[in-house]
């Protein structure tokens, strides 16, 4: 188990150097010097220009400056911006923001995605399994564009003309977890339809198994057969899909967050970008690449649990 | 397509690829099942293969026409928009202020929207280049990961290694954030541009799926004993064993298409993706949201057209899927 864990970590450096090296390379070529950004009207002073580029070795080649950048990332210094405040202060309430929108989401998902799967399966070809094809079908259909817009409009505008009360606020995060809970459904609902189709298709099969057929034919209790028996060993899949998925739904969260005008990371890089701000661009990214191998590092972990027959060696 | 699967009575004679090809089977489904190798079926004692036999179920499944319908119907819209409306929205003379926001009515079927521009005129015009790039930039992605994949497969070894981490790299950049910081490299966003943004991020997921399909296919006993009888590394890949492994990439490649379009629209309504005055749903969304409360339908209708447009897409690979994935059945 240690070895394996070690391996692994080990593994997860040739790609998160590479992420970040590419990353490096794109911002790298993005337009625009962003010294003379900082100056903008004004006339430069030869001076501070050559200082501040000193400072951020923007004189060195390429592949030195990545080397400067990414030495400081392995020591938990994400650098400085232009004007002189550190990345990781301003990434820190961002990546917050985002964190809990997409957990939010990924709960939502796992709850809803595994419940309706569940129920499908358990009443396949009959009029409910037909319809919860359909509607996932549907859901998968719309982007999360449509998604957030009329479900803003819906359950954010109307609801609270007609009923008076402001269940579903529909901007910014002043209103703790109430405030999540709309925009986390729709970032999560193509999710949400991609895991009940999984779930659905994976029991249906596991059901079918021949160690299901001894344990009903025993006597087992419905509810125990299920639960122990079907659902556990339809479980993998179901684990390895929603831990690539944290990735994805923190990647795509941007769309969301701007429809709900949430202050996350998305937002941030997005302004970054367009100030030309480096080391936040690339610090974004960067964690976004951690978050993707730890998460997928996790559910190789769980797999052990889930299935005692898995061992790491 | 069916004659993908055909023997070829030329060449090398008596390659037993046809009776083998039914049970190239889409690796997407995960290999845990040690049953899952199959006898033959009833059907194989006449000599339909896979693809005439999915083409066979495609045509009596109601998902199928309803989506090929729809579909043709979004391409003709996206061919010849002049057939749907009369109102050329490229000209700006068409659009008047005093118009503008107005509700849907004979005149307007979906309204106008903040410059008094005719939404349905817009909307339909619109499609051309959600198309255009869903289009090319599966294509792209398809070439290059099944490409690349059937290399990188068929061959092993180092070529393998290196391909197989390179894709790991892609993989790990999120894809929405990725596609926005390689579109602010080019200043202004084009089709084309938004093409190559999506594609060099997707191309993993193409590679990873041929690549295992091809892993399958090389073991079979039809590809041994057509290496054993002399045949070459390039007629393997490409007589052999491409056949066998494509029908998976076809199914990623259509729902792709729909998850594409979705992008698109999104890229543009962040403003990286196609500029005005290009004519894109996501562009008309970004237009009509700052009075979305007052005025819904500039923004619902482009959304709606949208929605459509990948369900149609989605159907279809759903549709294909069935069909070359009799497993699932």
């Amino acid at each position: 188990m240690g070895r394996y864990l070690i391996r692994r970590l080990l593994q997860a450096i040739p790609v998160l150097l590479g992420a970040t090296l590419l990353i490096y390379a794109v911002v790298f070529a993005l337009p625009g010097d962003p010294v003379a950004s900082m100056f903008g009207e004004k006339r430069m002073d030869e001076d501070i220009v050559n200082i501040i580029r000193e400072q951020y070795h923007l004189n060195d080649p390429f592949i030195v400056q990545y080397w400067h950048y990414i030495s400081g990332v392995f020591q938990g210094n994400f650098g400085r911006t232009f004007a002189g405040v550190e990345v990781s202060e301003i990434i820190a309430g961002k990546f917050q923001v985002t964190l809990n929108l997409a957990f939010t989401a990924l709960v939502m998902e796992a709850v809803i995605g595994v419940g309706l799967g569940l129920y499908a399966a358990l009443r396949r070809g009959r009029a409910q399994d037909t319809l919860v094809l359909a509607s996932t079908l549907v859901l998968i259909s719309i982007p999360t564009l449509v998604t957030g817009f009329v479900l803003q409009l819906l359950l954010g505008v109307k609801l609270k003309q007609s009923t008076g009360i402001e269940i579903f606020p529909v901007a910014g995060v002043s209103d703790g977890l109430r405030s999540y809970l709309l925009p986390a459904f729709v970032l999560a609902g193509t999710s949400i339809a991609y895991l009940t189709r999984l779930t659905r298709t994976n029991l249906v099969e596991t059901l079918r198994a021949d160690y299901i057929r001894t344990a009903v034919a025993k006597g087992m209790p419905r509810r125990r057969v299920i639960g122990r028996h079907a659902l556990r060993n339809a479980l993998i899949p179901l684990v390895t899909y929603l831990g690539a998925d944290l990735g994805t739904l923190m990647g795509g969260a941007v769309i969301t967050e701007t429809i709900f005008n949430l202050p996350g990371i998305g937002q941030e890089l997005f302004r970054s970008v367009y100030e030309r701000q480096q080391p936040v661009v690339v610090g974004i990214v960067t964690l976004l690449v951690l978050v993707y191998i730890l998460a997928n590092l996790i559910v190789d972990l769980l797999y052990a649990v889930l299935d005692p027959r898995i061992r790491y060696e | 397509m069916s004659d993908t699967t055909i023997p070829g009575t030329s060449g090398s004679p008596g390659t037993p690829r046809a009776r083998h090809a039914r049970h190239a089977k889409s690796p997407a489904q995960p290999a845990r099942d040690p049953r899952s190798p199959k006898g033959p079926g009833p059907q194989d004692a006449k000599p339909a293969g896979l693809w005439s036999d999915a083409w066979h179920d495609l045509r009596r499944r109601p998902l199928f026409i309803a989506s090929a319908v729809l579909i043709c119907v979004i391409l003709l819209m996206a061919a010849v928009p002049q057939l749907f409306t009369s109102v050329d929205p490229y000209d700006a003379a068409g659009c008047r202020l005093g118009d503008a926001r107005q509700a849907p009515s004979s005149g307007h079927w979906f309204g106008t929207d903040s410059q008094g521009c005719d939404t349905f005129a817009r909307t339909v015009y619109g499609t051309r280049v959600s198309l255009l790039v869903g289009l090319s930039a599966t294509l792209v992605t398809t070439l290059v990961g099944g490409l690349l994949g059937l290399v990188a497969g068929f061959r092993g070894g180092w070529p393998d290694a290196l391909l197989s981490r390179v894709a790991e790299i892609f993989f790990a950049v999120p894809s929405v954030l990725g596609a926005l910081l390689i579109l602010a490299v080019f200043r202004t966003g084009t089709m084309w541009t938004v093409m190559l943004a999506l594609a060099m991020l997707a191309w993993p997921m193409t590679f990873r799926i041929m690549r295992a399909a091809v892993i399958t296919a090389k073991g079979q006993d039809y590809v041994i004993a057509a290496r054993a009888l002399g045949a070459s590394g390039g007629r393997l890949m490409f007589r052999h064993i491409l056949p066998n492994s494509i029908a998976s990439v076809i199914v990623v490649a259509t729902v792709n298409l729909g998850v594409f379009i979705a992008a698109e629209a999104g890229l543009s309504f962040l403003g990286v993706g196609v500029q005005s005055p290009s004519i894109s749903w996501g562009l008309m969304i970004a237009d009509a949201r700052p009075r979305f409360l007052e005025a819904a339908s500039p923004l619902l209708f482009p959304a709606a057209f949208l929605s459509l447009t990948v369900l149609a897409f989605i159907m279809l690979g759903d549709a294909v899927r069935d069909a070359l994935d009799p497993k699932l059945r």
